[in-house]
């Protein structure tokens, strides 16, 4: 804690500090299980992007709208952009040591992620459930 | 943020050259890590020529030959000289490990000698470990039951017993914790390889009625998660241990009473 320096807290103090958080385990098994599910995910992905290459707009878009492809490609985004905010939380943990930085940027990454998260889902339901183009 | 560049107090300067004896046929170079607080001087490296036919094979050798007959001034821990005190690891030709059981034979050419890196430096090659064993104190390593004790001795299968093998063997030179990057960066919170190794030991230890309080203990973002498997421990323990799997194990425990 940066709060002991220049005072005469004992080095036992100073090392239990505030406790412990009693959490971090969430965080670590939440990172594991979106790593495990982009895994397969996200190799479909790119394979059906591969196999679009070329396509028209009309047979791209019909390939997303179909509903078990817009489910995938809905699943495959939100544990995207969780997996990323998990990870990135974690470097910031690892090197941003001011309380204060620290919490702007963790509120800033969670707060684009689910921004560009939630704009990715729309443009999915907007060509599979149709809407204003 | 974390700090990349030393501060200037610490940036390290070249120092004395200490010539070989007339006569010496068979010299080597130890570039050792000086820094005196009294002085109000910055940290120097200073050469020293030792003659190798009259020094004994191991880095602690020669840097007792170097305090005994060259520079009495040269600051550095030492104790057991057979690798089970822990007393002088110091990082060697760039890699944390114990003087005594390093062959000055294995390093070519002029063998560097700098304290644990990321310390804060007493003097020389002597390291400030106070943090180091308060956090060792935290994990409360000492068996901990509510059972009232047995007319004889606590029994220990020959299979439990098994379980503490390649942990109870740690003499916490703190090689691993100050290798680590994470240890670097996050001291402050995070316990590092060598302690959160000794705190799976009593985990580990089939007598020890704890368990849950311990891991209640450990779980913290910084305390235990900030292991990400760098694995630097592993590499460098002089020991031949492995902090990393103990802490991998620590991790399956909080998993496995969570899922």
């Amino acid at each position: 804690m940066a709060d002991d320096k220049g005072r005469l807290r004992s080095p036992l103090g100073h090392a239990r500090g505030l406790g412990s958080a009693r959490s971090g385990t969430r965080h670590y098994i939440a990172q594991r299980w979106t790593a495990l599910a982009l895994a397969p995910l996200a190799i479909w992905f790119v394979f059906g992007l591969i196999s679009h290459l070329g396509a028209s707009y009309a047979q791209a878009g019909a390939w997303i709208g179909n509903p078990i492809n817009a489910v995938l490609i809905l699943l495959m985004l939100g544990a995207l952009f969780h997996h990323a905010q998990l990870g990135l939380q974690v470097v910031i943990e690892d090197y941003v040591h001011g309380h204060g930085s620290k919490l702007v940027l963790l509120i800033l990454v969670k707060g684009l992620a689910l921004f560009f998260a939630t704009l990715a889902i729309l443009a999915v339901l907007r060509i599979s459930i149709g809407g204003p183009a | 943020m974390a700090e990349f560049t030393l501060p200037k107090n610490s940036k390290v300067g070249k120092g004395k050259h200490w010539p070989a004896p007339a006569g010496a046929t068979n010299i080597r170079s130890f570039k050792v890590y000086r820094y005196d607080p009294d002085s109000g001087e910055n940290p120097r490296t200073d050469t020293y020529d030792v003659d190798m036919d009259s020094c004994g094979p191991m880095v602690l050798d020669a840097l007792i030959k170097i305090k005994n007959e060259i520079d009495t001034t040269l600051t550095f821990r030492r104790s057991c000289r057979e690798g089970v005190c822990g007393s002088c690891a110091m990082n060697i030709d760039g890699t944390n490990t114990l003087a005594c059981t390093k062959f000055n034979e294995e390093v070519k050419g002029e063998i560097a000698i700098y304290p644990l890196p990321h310390q804060p430096v007493v003097k020389d090659l002597v390291p400030d470990q106070t943090h180091f064993f308060a956090q060792y104190r935290q994990i409360e390593p000492w068996i901990k039951v509510d059972t009232p004790p047995p007319a004889r001795e606590r029994l220990q299968s020959p299979e439990e017993r098994e379980k503490l093998d390649g942990l109870y063997e740690c003499i916490l030179c703190s090689c691993c914790s100050t290798a680590c990057p994470s240890y670097w960066w996050n001291a402050d919170r995070y316990l590092g390889p060598a302690v959160l190794l000794q705190a799976y030991r009593w985990l580990a230890d089939s007598r020890d009625e704890a368990t849950g309080e311990r891991l209640d203990q450990l779980e913290d973002p910084f305390r235990l998660y900030r292991c990400h498997t760098i694995m630097n421990c592993t590499r460098t323990c002089p020991k031949g241990l492995s902090p990393a799997a103990a802490i991998s194990e620590i991790k399956r425990m909080m998993v496995a009473r969570q899922v």
